[in-house]
Parts: C-alpha cells; sequence; structure tokens
C-alpha cells in the first residue's frame, strides 16, 4: 500500500485505532505486572473447546506456566508499547494478533460454553477477541507507522544505507 | 517519499544553498514530529496509572483494619521420628472409606481407577494428590464392619501401604473382626476410627476410650441425648485423645473469620443465618444398595445397635408420645433400604439436625464460640421424599441466644440446591463465610460512618475478600475471588488439592503424640450433640425446648 496515498483523514484514523489497541495490550499487561501473584492459571484451567485440554496442560505444568505467565505480561506491554509508537509495529501486530487468537482459542464463545469469569456482552461464535484481531489485520494491509510513528525514523535509516549502497530506493 | 530524495540530492546547485540548508531543517523537524506524534500517549498512560494505583492504595489503606497479625500456621509436617500409631477402623462404608483415604490407604482396585481417570482426562489430579499426601505414620492393624464385602474392602485398603494399584505390592494385612468388641481387645491397637452409623457413635466412643484407645468417630457425636453425658463423662476420665469428625474446623477461612468477629469488625451481631441445599438422591441419604448385601453377609443383629441405647431411644419416644416417629417397621426385621439408608429413619440417624445441622453449628461454633443455646424451634416435614423416611427432608431450626443477643437460623431443603451463603450480619458489616470470605459495610454503620462519609469505603459492596492461602491481605480482585470460590486458586496454591479430612485427621494424631487437645474435642462435641439434640426434640415435639445451664438439662420450659 502507498501510504502517500491517505487522505489526512485516513491517516488519522487508522493511527488513533492503532493507538487504542496498543493502549488497550499496554495496559492489560501493566495492570498483571501490579497484581501481587498474577497467574494465567484460572484462565487456562477455565478453557473449553476443542483446545481446552492443551491449555489446560500449559497450566497444571509449573514450568509452563511460568513461562506463560512471563510472556503473556511482557508480551502485552512490548506489544503495546510498540502499537502506540508505532516501532516495529508490523511485528507487534503479529504479536497481538498472535495472542488474541489464542485467548478466542481458549475461550471460544460456543454456543453452551459458559466461563467462570462471564463476559461483559452477549456473544455467539464473534467475540471482541475476534473483531480486535480482523482490526489488526486491517491495519496491517493500511500500515501507518511509517508516516505517524518512529518507523518514520527506521524508514528513512533504510533508506540512506540503501542509498548509501548504490541502491535505488 | 519521493520527496525525501531531495534531502540527500548530491546534484543540488550552488545558488540554490540558502533555500537548501532551510528545507532539511524543517523537513527534519517536521519528521521528527510525525515520528513522535504518539509518544505523549505513553505520558497519558502513565498519568492514568499512577492516579489508579494512587486510588487503589488508599482503598488498600482502608483494609489496614482487616490486618493479622499472622497467618493461620498450617500442622507442622509429619516428622520421620515420630511414633507409628496403630489403628482399627471401624466401619468402612462412604464415610469409613474417605476416612481410610484421608488417612492415605485405599483399596487397589479404588486406586486403579483413580490411575485410569487420570489417564483418560489429564486434568484430573486425584490420583497425583491421593499419592503425594503426606504419610501420617500410621498402620491399619485391624478392621471391622457388620457386611462382609465392606470387611474385605476394609483389609485391601489397609493392606496397601504402597498406594498402588492393581498387582500392586501389599504389606501385612489388617486383622478383620467380627464385632468391635474384638477390635477394641485387641492389645495392638492404639487408636481408633469410627465411621459406623449415627447410632453406634456414642456406645463405640465410650467403649473405645474405656479399652484406653484414642478416638476419632464421625459427627454427630450421639444417638441419645442420655449416652451424651455418659461420653462426655467417660472421655474426661479416661484423659484418652477425642476428636469429632467435624473436618472444617480445618477450612482455614474459618480461622480468620473467627479473628474478624474478635476485632470486633462486624458491631453487634444479631443474627447468623445457615443452611443446607442438596437436590439429588444421594444428597437426601437414598444410597445405592450393594448387590453383594443379604442376611447372610449382613450381620443385622449387630445393626440393631446397643441394647442400653435402644432403651433410651425408646424411653424418648414413648414418654414424649413420639411412638409414631419409631419404626414403622419391627426393629430386628432385615431390610436392605434401612441397612445401606438407615439416614432416613429416626431408629438409626438423627436426620437434618444430626447429619447436616451440626456441620454448620459447628463452623459457626468455631467462628462465634457459641456454645449451646439457650433455646431451639423447628419446624419442617416430609414434603418431598415420601418414600417411607421419618426423618424431615425439610427442616427449619431457629436457636436463641439470649446472653449475646442473637439468633441463629438453619434453614434447610433436601429438594433444591440453589446455593445460600453463610452470613453473620452485624450492625456495622455482614459476613459471607465460605471458603472465602467477604465483609459488606452497611450503609447505617456507626464504626465506619466516617469512612463512609469520606467515600473511602463503599456501603453495600464487598469491602474485605479474605482467600485462604494468600500471604498478602490485600483487597483481591474479583477474577481472583470469582476462582477461588470455585475451588480453583486452592489447587494453584498448595499444588495440590484441598483435602480437610486428611487435615482433621493428622491434627488428632498428632496431638496423640504430642498429647495435646484437637480442636473439635469433647466439651465442643457436647456442645454440638446437645445443640442439635435440641433442634431434632423441638421438630419432634413440636414446641420450643430449652437448655438450664445450671442443671445442663433439656428442658420444655
Amino acid at each position: 500500500m502507498d501510504t502517500s496515498q491517505y487522505t489526512k483523514t485516513q491517516l488519522v484514523l487508522l493511527v488513533i485505532l492503532r493507538v487504542l489497541i496498543g493502549w488497550y495490550f499496554l495496559y492489560e499487561g501493566l495492570s498483571k505486572v501490579f497484581a501481587p501473584n498474577w497467574s494465567a492459571y484460572g484462565y487456562l484451567m477455565d478453557s473449553k473447546g476443542i483446545f481446552a485440554s492443551l491449555f489446560t496442560a500449559i497450566a497444571e505444568n509449573p514450568t509452563l506456566l511460568s513461562i506463560a505467565n512471563f510472556a503473556n505480561i511482557y508480551g502485552l506491554i512490548l506489544i503495546g508499547l510498540s502499537l502506540i509508537l508505532g516501532l516495529f509495529a508490523n511485528v507487534g501486530q503479529i504479536g497481538a494478533i498472535f495472542f488474541l487468537a489464542l485467548y478466542y482459542l481458549s475461550h471460544p464463545p460456543l454456543i453452551n460454553a459458559t466461563y467462570i469469569l462471564p463476559a461483559e456482552g452477549s456473544y455467539l461464535w464473534v467475540d471482541k477477541n475476534l473483531i480486535m484481531m480482523s482490526a489488526l489485520l486491517v491495519l496491517m494491509v493500511f500500515p501507518n507507522s511509517v508516516c505517524i510513528g518512529l518507523d518514520r525514523f527506521l524508514k528513512k535509516i533504510a533508506q540512506k544505507h540503501n542509498v548509501h549502497n548504490g541502491r535505488q530506493y | 517519499m519521493e520527496d525525501n530524495t531531495k534531502d540527500i540530492n548530491p546534484n543540488s546547485s550552488k545558488p540554490e544553498d540558502k533555500d537548501n540548508k532551510k528545507k532539511p531543517v524543517s523537513e527534519g523537524r517536521r519528521d521528527a514530529i510525525k515520528a513522535l506524534a504518539t509518544v505523549p500517549v505513553l505520558g497519558a498512560m502513565a498519568y492514568g496509572v499512577y492516579k489508579k494505583r494512587k486510588s487503589e492504595v488508599r482503598y488498600n489503606a482502608s483494609s489496614e483494619m482487616f490486618r493479622f497479625k499472622s497467618d493461620v500456621a498450617p500442622l507442622p509436617a509429619v516428622s520421620a521420628d515420630d511414633k507409628i500409631i496403630r489403628l482399627g477402623l471401624i466401619g468402612f462404608g462412604i464415610r469409613g472409606k474417605q476416612l481410610m483415604q484421608g488417612l492415605g490407604f485405599a483399596t487397589p482396585e479404588f486406586v486403579e481407577d483413580l490411575i485410569q481417570q487420570s489417564k483418560k482426562d489429564s486434568s484430573n489430579n486425584a490420583y497425583k494428590d491421593f499419592v503425594e499426601q503426606e504419610d501420617l505414620r500410621v498402620e491399619i492393624v485391624a478392621v471391622c464392619d457388620i457386611f462382609d464385602t465392606y470387611a474385605t474392602e476394609a483389609v485391601a485398603a489397609g493392606s496397601n501401604i504402597h498406594r498402588e494399584g492393581k498387582n500392586g505390592k501389599l504389606g501385612t494385612p489388617p486383622k478383620k473382626y467380627r464385632t468391635y468388641q474384638e477390635l477394641l481387645a485387641d492389645p495392638d491397637v492404639d487408636a481408633v476410627v469410627i465411621a459406623t452409623p449415627d447410632h453406634w457413635h456414642g456406645t463405640m466412643a465410650m467403649a473405645a476410650a474405656n479399652a484406653g484407645k484414642h478416638v476419632y468417630v464421625e459427627k454427630p457425636m450421639t444417638w441419645t441425648v442420655p449416652e451424651t453425658y455418659f461420653l462426655r463423662e467417660t472421655i474426661k476420665r479416661t484423659g484418652i485423645v477425642f476428636q469429632l469428625g467435624h473436618q472444617n474446623r480445618q477450612i482455614e477461612a474459618y480461622e480468620r473469620a473467627r479473628q474478624i468477629i474478635e476485632k470486633n469488625l462486624l458491631g453487634k451481631i444479631t443474627l447468623v443465618e445457615t443452611g443446607t441445599n442438596r437436590n439429588d438422591p444421594n444428597g437426601a441419604w437414598v444410597y445405592p444398595i450393594h448387590p453383594d448385601a443379604n442376611p447372610k453377609t449382613v450381620d443385622w443383629k449387630q445393626f440393631e445397635g446397643d441394647p442400653e441405647r435402644i432403651r433410651e431411644y425408646l424411653d424418648y419416644m414413648t414418654s414424649a408420645n413420639l411412638a409414631g416417629y419409631v419404626g414403622p417397621e419391627a426393629r430386628d426385621k432385615f431390610s436392605l433400604e434401612r441397612f445401606f439408608r438407615w439416614r432416613c429413619w429416626w431408629d438409626y440417624s438423627t436426620g437434618l439436625s444430626g447429619d447436616l445441622l451440626t456441620h454448620e453449628y459447628d463452623a459457626m461454633n468455631q467462628i462465634l464460640k457459641l456454645g449451646i443455646p439457650s433455646s431451639a424451634s423447628s419446624s419442617g416435614g416430609i414434603y418431598f421424599f415420601k418414600d417411607g423416611r421419618t426423618v424431615p427432608d425439610v427442616l427449619q431450626t431457629v436457636f436463641e441466644y439470649t446472653d449475646r443477643g442473637l439468633t441463629m437460623l438453619y434453614s434447610a431443603t433436601l429438594a433444591n440446591q440453589f446455593n445460600r451463603s453463610r452470613k453473620i450480619m452485624g450492625h456495622d458489616a455482614t459476613m459471607e463465610v465460605g471458603s472465602t470470605l467477604t465483609v459488606t459495610v452497611d450503609p447505617q454503620s456507626d464504626q465506619y460512618r466516617e469512612k463512609i462519609d469520606k467515600g473511602i469505603i463503599k456501603p453495600g459492596e464487598p469491602f474485605y475478600t479474605y482467600v485462604p492461602g494468600r500471604s498478602v491481605d490485600a483487597v483481591t480482585t474479583a477474577t481472583e475471588k470469582y476462582f477461588a470460590e470455585r475451588g480453583l486458586l486452592y489447587s494453584f496454591i498448595g499444588g495440590k488439592r484441598y483435602n480437610t479430612t486428611f487435615l482433621h485427621l493428622k491434627e488428632w494424631l498428632q496431638c496423640i503424640r504430642a498429647g495435646a487437645t484437637p480442636s473439635c474435642n469433647i466439651d465442643r462435641g457436647f456442645e454440638e450433640a446437645i445443640t442439635a439434640h435440641m433442634g431434632t426434640r423441638a421438630y419432634l415435639e413440636g414446641r420450643r425446648m430449652y437448655w438450664d445451664k445450671e442443671k445442663e438439662e433439656i428442658t420444655r420450659g
């Protein structure tokens, strides 16, 4: 996608979408840092659907659980920072989709599935995780961190580097 | 980005130098602004997090009053130097099997079943928990059951010392006795676990104490009122270590609840509400009938009961014009229903009072140190299970504690399992007691008036939640509370499931070794039994029963 083709409004709205999703991830991560003894145990144990046994197996293995806890907390924070700052936004967006896919698969909004922690809305097959995943896919095909975000610097550096090497950008 | 190339265009001509010098600067600034445009968002986040943390700290600070000096100390581990205690088991029915598991013993078939379950479902921890359960350093040296199949199973369980499945290595099998008297005469037995029907509890506990054996007896402590006094006298006289089987004594949250009461955080307590809701045949004592049971394999004569006790029972029933509740079948008539579902008839049972009210009462007695009530009144009936039983399936008992100025209500049905929490209601706050504790401040509280006015406490909302096993008493999140109440947090914290029966037996065994007194000792047992009997008599006679403190007598007022 040629980013120079965006109108101002399109660009601003894309950036707002990116920053809002980033905010959501960053605060989810930070709140877990601040919660004493936070663990994904209960959430994983409450999995339903075809992958439930995989998630409960992770929860019940102390090593896997501590890896899952660590990856979740710091993954969320890094993804949040990446999206807000527009730094390596593509990697951040792929990471975000990966995390959301895990949340969706561990707690699929199936017809008969009821969870210990009730959802704050009513869902059938489609939930907010799925919607956020598609929003992230939209952001990936409409890149904007190279216009507004630290990726703009990275792009500059890459261009300079290419020019110095005599390549045409 | 075509114009970018201009910045580094090496062919720019000299005369345009002035313009060129200006351009990259403004371009660069614009670039920087565009690149860093979203950074202030992090500042907003930092400010928001700071504000939120500050308000949480204030909220935490307000829970200072719920801080306690120490956590509930778990029982110390059994050491390898501890003396082996040689146990005799009387009764290997539903509860007897659970008690043996609590001691670390089960039949190879049972363990095999656990192994298969855990193979089928990796999330099933029952086998792992059982195998990893601490070794209490006991030997099952003697068993007794009046149903042959159960007695044989008890021998198999007692010899399964390595907790193995089928084809495992067994230890020396315990001796199998036909009667409890023979078991008690065995000098190899140091202590006994009694898990028989209610009408045998007191008799066997007294006989065991008189034989010098330490006693763990299932609740309710007694079946008749007179034997309650005899048993108390016997235990005190013999000085054996006695534990009544209210395993809920080991629930950590109850100890914390007691500390909250001690600190007077609820204010003046006027009403305590407890109850039982169950809604399945098993919960209503319609237990399965074993296919091997028949007059040849069941010793009916022994099942009938001790002649002394039967006389006490019939004396009361006839003197209070309650003959209608006796029987209706003759006591010597063999009946599989009566043998397996004995809780349904007063002839062997203490009904809802003895089976389930006692648990609720003992919990509240532990937390509030209630003692025996000044009066009891009951109502209820057989409203759902019209299967020939004589004990009610719906029961309401109201205990008055006039000295304390409070009422304890027990309300039960066996035909609905809606979850009703136990509530201790004070002028300043209400505490809900379960596996977790929740304290909700009352909007009209005087003690918390200032904090309510300042907005530090929001009345009507759960203000303090205690989740056992956590070292910090900080206010917990709603999520944690959800998980804890449904038992998910426990298995995480200890790495194992909470088995209160195991803990209760362990406390008893450790007291035997140390010569100490267990938590549910004979005095607590006396209070439990008398309270339950008052409720039962109030139901049977349809009038209020009183407790004469001076004479230690149940009176009709």
